[in-house]
């Protein structure tokens, strides 16, 4: 198969296998989502790019949340590390993405303002990290693995343990927000915000799987977790003006 | 995504609201704006990306190859504002994005790309920010006129204002409210 030429568009979104805007059983959704349909545009350059970063941005710890907020010890929790590659749906591998994520520490609390759980805060865990995929789309960080909480939707609603996922790849129509659950977690069936998810099979998507191989001997444990960004086809036929 | 708004420092390099360096080419702008659920409630907790060409109209991706425009080695044309959380209000510092070529060489006004995420949002709203001053232009763009409802195309535009005061504060200011649901949505993309 021919290499896309670097502008050549992206495979559409496939909504069913997405969330709806407007999904009641969770709550907030309600008066946050639009009641008009999307308008869906054809693919013009603004679209089919994205912004670029560079290694040197990034500091040495970045994808090391069990050190980069170390005051005066290590974080409390099961340490783990986190792997997996970034590639679209064509298989292809996404090289250069920017892999933001962000989580609660063992406890379930989050280092945030606005998050008053009495479980305790860690002095040592930030909860934050980023990386570049290497040109394999590979990546992989260290944390401690975060605990489940509860929040205000129905009065004693849980959300599983989770890590927060940005992920910005080569065209501005990748960009995807996604959250990645752990293998085993019994409130993944429960959740109200993982069950908007339309199907079982996108569901098992967002799982991160026990990866025993890649365990640290007594050292971590490991999770595998693969993303699929949107696919970049390849243009076969050229774009004349019909003038 | 941004820690330092959420009360604590953890990188050495922050993503932010500032897309210009006192080298980056271009006219000076600041956008701002807030952000509202179906009933009118100015939400305090979320966080807004921009995408944009420089001031020549190009895009700082190896995707981009229309003929004679220049890069800036000074403007990577993205950055990312969280609102404030006791006043509701996002802002950008950047400069006015100049002509990008659509699909098939079709003609697209200035405009910058605009993706919303918050508590409550599934899926992040793709949409895009038009400028008021540039109305010849506007008339003319490729997207605007795909909306078949005319009225809609208004909530697109963002209204300019002159600056007051000095230094950043001193540029124009242009206005984009959104909303997200109800009277006057905001046109959202599927892009």
């Amino acid at each position: 198969m021919r290499a896309p030429a670097p502008d050549a568009e992206y495979l559409m979104r496939d909504t069913t296998s997405h969330p709806p805007a407007l999904t009641p059983a969770y709550k907030t959704s309600v008066l946050r989502s639009p009641r008009l349909a999307p308008i869906s545009l054809q693919q013009s350059l603004s679209e089919v790019t994205a912004p670029v970063f560079r290694a040197e941005e990034f500091g040495p710890l970045d994808h090391d949340l069990i050190l980069n907020a170390s005051k005066d010890g290590l974080p409390i929790g099961e340490r783990i590390v986190v792997h997996g590659y970034v590639h679209d749906q064509l298989g292809r591998p996404v090289p250069n993405a920017l892999v933001e994520v962000w989580q609660a520490n063992a406890s379930g609390r989050y280092r945030h303002k606005k998050d008053q759980y009495i479980g305790a805060l860690d002095p040592n865990f930030g909860g934050c990290g980023r990386m570049l995929t290497d040109a394999h789309g590979y990546y992989a960080y260290r944390t401690i693995r975060p605990g489940p909480y509860p929040w205000r939707n129905r009065v004693n609603d849980w959300r599983p343990a989770h890590i927060h996922y940005a992920i910005s790849g080569s065209g501005w129509v990748q960009r995807l927000i996604t959250q990645m659950y752990f293998e085993g977690d019994p409130l993944i069936a429960t959740c109200p915000i993982l069950r908007i998810v339309p199907s079982e099979e996108q569901i098992r998507g967002l799982i991160a799987l026990q990866d025993t191989s890649a365990f640290v001997q007594l050292d971590s444990r490991a999770y595998r977790f693969d993303i699929v960004l949107r696919g970049q086809r390849a243009t076969l036929f050229e774009n004349a003006v019909q003038a | 995504l941004a820690p330092q708004q959420a009360g604590f420092d953890i990188f050495e390099r922050n993503f932010g609201s500032v897309l210009t360096n006192e080298r980056t080419q271009g006219e000076r702008i600041r956008i701002e704006g807030r952000v509202f659920d179906g009933i009118g409630t100015v939400l305090k907790d979320v966080l807004i990306e921009i995408w944009q060409a420089n001031a020549a109209g190009r895009y700082a991706h190896p995707a981009d190859r229309q003929p004679g425009k220049a890069e800036d080695p000074e403007f990577r044309g993205w950055g990312r504002s969280c609102t404030d959380f006791d006043t509701g209000v996002y802002t950008f510092e950047t400069i006015k994005p100049g002509v990008v070529t659509g699909r098939n060489g079709r003609f697209m006004a200035p405009h910058i790309n605009v993706w919303v995420v918050a508590r409550g949002i599934n899926l992040g709203l793709n949409t895009r920010l038009y400028f008021s001053d540039e109305a010849e232009a506007n008339a003319k763009d490729a997207v605007l006129n795909i909306i078949e409802w005319e009225a809609r195309r208004a909530t697109l535009v963002a209204q300019r204002s002159p600056g007051t005061g000095t230094g950043a504060s001193g540029v124009p200011v242009y206005r984009f409210d959104i909303r997200l649901q109800g009277e006057g949505e905001t046109v959202f993309f599927d892009i």
